[in-house]
């Protein structure tokens, strides 16, 4: 068995296809954070609490209405989508005139709310969620066993966060997207509805935070403080991607979760903190983040 | 992002309502020091030591216009250090309480340095990121007892002479380091160096302009309030004898943000009426056990939206005189 | 003829009251302090609160004369939360007695200001064996099981049973090192090896790169030296990687009944544990036991709430005989009695404040092998009291002698 660093090439390569699994949910969830901040100027603190409603919606679609995993990926993004217009359509949109900053201290407050909450609700200990029958089972690839589910979630995430970053760098809504951000006013003037606009991309932003929620909980347990900790990490990566870059958030997430891996192998003690290091040096250095545009 | 938060009060001219200030201080003062004849003493306490936490970190948003949040690395890693002094190097409490004021302006100048250079957002993300690696090098750290904390803090005798065990004392110690801070709080505020802050935050180009230099003000804003942060932090750890990582946690941060906002940014007396608002809520509350987060965070939005100034704000807004 | 009862009345009234003189305030105050809503509800939580009523109901307190009031506060697992409602109750609630206190960290700072205020702690759900060795006062008792004694119960009796090589999964407070040490230490004495270990941060959500290096270790048994949500997890996730299908087994080094309800026999079962009460292990417990479960939605009590019976029981009881509730006092009676109830049978307590009883080694049941919802252990072995937990002169306590 060939060693690499003293670590058996077996099991670094292990760790590396965790860490990438990891880092898709990194990707996922920053990919929406990134939507909103890039696109609409908000600080989405509320993105961690969203991430456990979309998970607690396939909850509760499965143990309540008996619909499974796959109603769950379209339905529990739309339902807290609809929450997420609904916030953004009485509180958020009194907020645009002022710094951004109150934005964020809301978003902050609703998550602490929706959080307890839901805390109240179901206490903290979590409830199951079985892995859907058809994604059950594991190919052993040699180096490592790999549950199919965790396979799938790499393949979907991947495949979300290309589709979404296609729209909006490539077509034609998208670039109204993007031009509604930099000047409200003169896309206004061509007729197109731009407060509708933000409120559906913010929509879209808390869909995708729930969309990833669904993926979680099979594997992690569905509990209400599930977004509370892995936010403050979200928050990293997209900085470190670059706060407006959708690209630099999915490539952010997917490296980090990637790093992650390598170094719980090496030294573990760190792993929660080198996405933090990371991100201060980045700050230092490249202040607009790694792909991100001075504003 | 322009370079002009307006996230704190817009303030009359400080002469004007130095009357009304002069009687707040004494009301604030009259109650500390009368309320423990009929309120819980250590409750008390508890309020007086927060309020110079927010206080400090009231400095740095309302003055400095710098929102920090990770203010929890200062006063969390001072209680630390505080306990530690205390306990293992046998330091008597006023040295305790020093070590911990002198550790957290040393790491407030680290800090300070790499989060100074930029502003707003990103200010307040690297802020979170660095305590957060603060936060897990004391989940780390064998000195800090991880999740047990450091525990059985003894309060020992101030000057070798008066014996901190009993309540009284401990009181009157606590009472004159929340006086003293927050003292020099004010003073900083009305000085030339407040005023120079003040201009920074309002027209940083203009105040470069005319010859400050910028960040170096911040910075020594920023060290202020973190040591000020830091002197609260070692404080609290002597009268509750017990350091833990709650006091380095996130969450920490952002209820210093929460007391300031609802007791009025940029307001003087503000966090310590914010501070006694928090603290009694979470103690009454405390039977409620999850309630306690939701009315946090209700508190939170509601302030945000529509009452921004806070407590203090809002009066002082209809005395038409700074508080 | 009513001037003579009017005399005895009041004679015995005067009587009455000269013996509840010594109470303060003529009250019991009980506190039970514990996780009410976060990840030790289940398994302690408002069932705590549920069993210490059916104790102050069986003592028959109303009866007796003695008025007993019960408190209750969520400790939320943090030592500050924790040590400043202790701090409260004794000063300001004037509460007597506090019971129960699962979480380590916070068993040991509120032991501490129980020792300053010269009150009594009755520890039934925290784990620390510490507390019965160098932090252990006259005014502390712990009832239910340690860490010591988990880990020689699971440990030996898997090494007996030919899982001698070990890889430990640790999750890294100060808590799951004590039982990992504990572990540790039986599993070598025993001729076993321990080929590795990785502390996992404290709580856990993610365990597959834990896992990989468990399995790729090749140890016959995984340890796991941690609890509640994170034991769950580990476990969970386990089964998505074919872990057992690998050959290897998972030995749960703190579990309880209601861990096991929450995973599931399709997951849980093989699993070896040690616990200190069953509920359906003998007809006393059984008929407890369903007294507690109408009490309790239905669901049946775990050791932890047992312990709070019994421990809430022997403390009135001797209180009773004392006539006084005096905190290192009726520490020292409790020492003294003999205890006795349908939940732990006979048992003693001892010099460095710990309860001596039989503990158990379970194994979780097939789905096939169980009748119906909480009916999940079959018992392996029983240790007898003596022997189940750590020898008094080992622990390094000043009480003793």
């Amino acid at each position: 068995m060939t060693e690499i660093f003293g670590v058996p090439t077996q099991a670094l390569f292990g760790q590396l296809l965790i860490g990438l699994i990891n880092g898709s949910f990194y990707a996922l969830l920053s990919l929406g954070l990134a939507v909103i901040f890039g696109l609409l100027n908000i600080i989405n603190f509320t993105h961690g609490a969203q991430y456990m409603m979309g998970a607690f919606c396939a909850w509760f679609l499965l143990n309540k209405l008996g619909l499974g995993y796959g109603w769950a990926l379209v339905l529990a993004p739309i339902a807290v989508g609809a929450f997420g217009v609904l916030i953004e359509r009485t509180m958020l949109r009194r907020l645009y005139h002022l710094d951004h900053l109150y934005g964020l201290l809301l978003t902050f407050g609703l998550a602490l709310v929706i959080q307890g909450l839901f805390r109240h609700e179901f206490g903290s200990s979590g409830l199951p969620y079985a892995i859907p029958k058809a994604l059950e089972g594991g190919t052993n690839l040699g180096f490592m066993y790999l549950p199919n589910y965790r396979a799938w979630v790499v393949g979907f995430s991947l495949a979300v966060c290309l589709a979404t970053w296609f729209v909006i760098e490539k077509t034609r809504l998208g670039s109204y997207l993007r031009a509604a951000t930099e000047n409200p006013q003169l896309v206004r003037a061509f007729g197109i509805n731009v407060p509708r606009m933000i409120t559906l991309t913010y929509g879209f932003g808390v869909g995708l935070a729930a969309l990833a929620g669904v993926m979680a909980a099979p594997i992690y347990t569905v509990s209400p403080l599930m977004g509370a900790d892995l936010i403050i990490v979200v928050f990293a990566v997209v900085v470190i991607g670059g706060m407006g870059s959708i690209m630099g958030s999915i490539v952010t997430g997917f490296a980090l979760g990637l790093i992650e891996g390598l170094t719980k192998v090496f030294y573990p003690e760190a792993s929660n903190t080198v996405i933090f290091i990371i991100m201060a040096i980045v700050l230092m250095i490249r202040p607009a983040g790694l792909f991100g545009t001075p504003r | 992002m322009n370079g002009r938060p307006q996230l704190a009060t817009r303030l009359a001219a400080p002469a004007a309502g130095l009357r009304q200030q002069r009687i707040a201080l004494a009301a604030m003062v009259a109650f500390f020091a009368l309320a423990p004849a009929v309120i819980y003493p250590v409750f008390l306490m508890k309020v007086m030591c927060f309020a110079l936490f927010a206080c400090a970190f009231n400095l740095l948003i309302g003055y400095g216009g710098l929102l920090s949040f990770g203010h929890a690395m200062f006063f969390g890693g001072a209680a630390y250090v505080s306990a530690h002094a205390a306990k293992v190097w046998g330091f008597p409490p006023e040295l305790a309480i020093l070590a911990a004021t002198a550790a957290a302006a040393a790491l407030g100048l680290v800090t300070g340095a790499i989060a100074i250079r930029r502003q707003g957002i990103y200010f307040a993300m690297i802020t979170l990121a660095l305590a957060q690696m603060v936060y897990f090098f004391c989940v780390q750290a064998p000195f800090t007892g991880g999740e047990d904390g450091i525990q059985a803090v003894p309060r020992g005798r101030l000057f070798g002479i008066v014996d901190l065990g009993q309540t009284g004392a401990i009181y009157a110690l606590v009472f004159a380091v929340f006086i003293g801070g927050f003292l020099l709080i004010y003073r900083v505020i009305h000085s030339p160096f407040g005023q120079v802050l003040k201009a920074i935050r309002e027209n940083e180009p203009r105040a470069v302009s005319l010859g400050y230099n910028a960040d170096r003000y911040k910075l020594l804003a920023f060290v202020l309030s973190a040591a000020l942060a830091g002197l609260a932090g070692g404080t609290k750890a002597l009268v509750f004898q017990l350091a833990s990582l709650t006091d380095v946690h996130w969450t920490m941060s952002g209820e210093v943000v929460l007391m300031t906002l609802v007791g009025g940014l940029g307001t003087v007396f503000g966090p310590v009426v914010g501070a006694l608002v928090i603290v009694a809520m979470a103690n009454y509350l405390a039977q409620l056990g999850a309630w306690v987060t939701v009315v946090q965070g209700l508190i939170f939005a509601v302030c945000v939206l529509t009452f921004r100034r806070g407590v203090v704000g809002e009066l002082a807004h209809w005395l038409r005189k700074p508080l | 003829m009513t001037l003579k009862r009017t005399l005895v009345a009041t004679a015995v009234a005067a009587l009455a009251g000269a013996a509840h003189a010594q109470i303060s305030d003529g009250v019991i105050r009980i506190g039970v302090m514990n996780d009410q809503s976060g990840t030790y509800a289940d398994l302690a939580g408002p069932g705590s609160v549920v069993a210490a009523r059916m104790a102050v109901e069986d003592f028959g307190a109303a009866k007796k004369g003695m008025k007993v009031e019960i408190l209750v506060a969520d400790h939320q697992n943090k030592p500050d939360v924790g040590s400043n409602i202790a701090r409260q109750w004794y000063d300001v609630d004037k509460v007597d007695a506090i019971f129960d206190v699962p979480t380590s960290s916070v068993v040991l700072a509120v032991n501490e200001v129980t020792k300053q205020k010269n009150k009594a702690l009755i520890v039934s759900t925290g784990a620390t064996s510490d507390l019965t060795g160098k932090a252990c006062t006259p005014n502390s008792i712990h009832w239910t099981y340690d860490t010591w004694s988990l880990a020689n119960g699971t440990g030996s009796a898997i090494v007996k049973t030919g899982g001698d090589t070990w890889f430990f999964l640790t999750a890294d407070y100060a808590f799951g090192h004590a039982l990992e040490r504990d572990t540790e230490a039986v599993v070598l004495k025993q001729g076993g090896k321990v080929l590795g270990k990785v502390r996992h941060p404290f709580p856990t959500a993610d365990f597959s790169s834990f896992l990989l290096q468990a399995q790729a270790s090749k140890a016959k048994i995984i340890g796991l030296a941690n609890a509640g949500a994170d034991t769950i997890n580990a476990i969970k996730q386990g089964a998505e990687f074919g872990i057992t299908r690998g050959g290897q087994q998972f030995a749960g080094l703190l579990v309880f009944l209601t861990d096991v309800h929450a995973l599931g026999l399709e997951k849980a079962q093989g699993l070896l544990l040690t616990e200190a009460f069953y509920w359906d292990l003998n007809a006393q417990t059984r008929a407890w036991s369903q007294r507690f479960a109408k009490l309790h939605k239905g669901a049946m009590p775990t050791m932890a709430q047992a312990g709070v019976y019994s421990a809430v029981l022997h403390y009135l009881k001797a209180v009773e005989a004392l006539k006084s509730d005096d905190g290192p006092k009726v520490i020292e009676q409790m020492k003294k009695m003999p205890s006795e109830d349908p939940v732990f049978g006979k048992g003693r307590v001892r010099q460095d404040g710990r309860h001596v009883h039989n503990m158990y080694l379970f194994e979780v049941k097939k789905p096939a092998e169980s009748k119906g919802p909480w009916d999940y252990y079959k018992l392996r072995a029983t240790i007898p009291a003596e022997q189940a937990f750590r020898p008094e002169k080992e622990g390094g306590c000043p009480l003793v002698k």
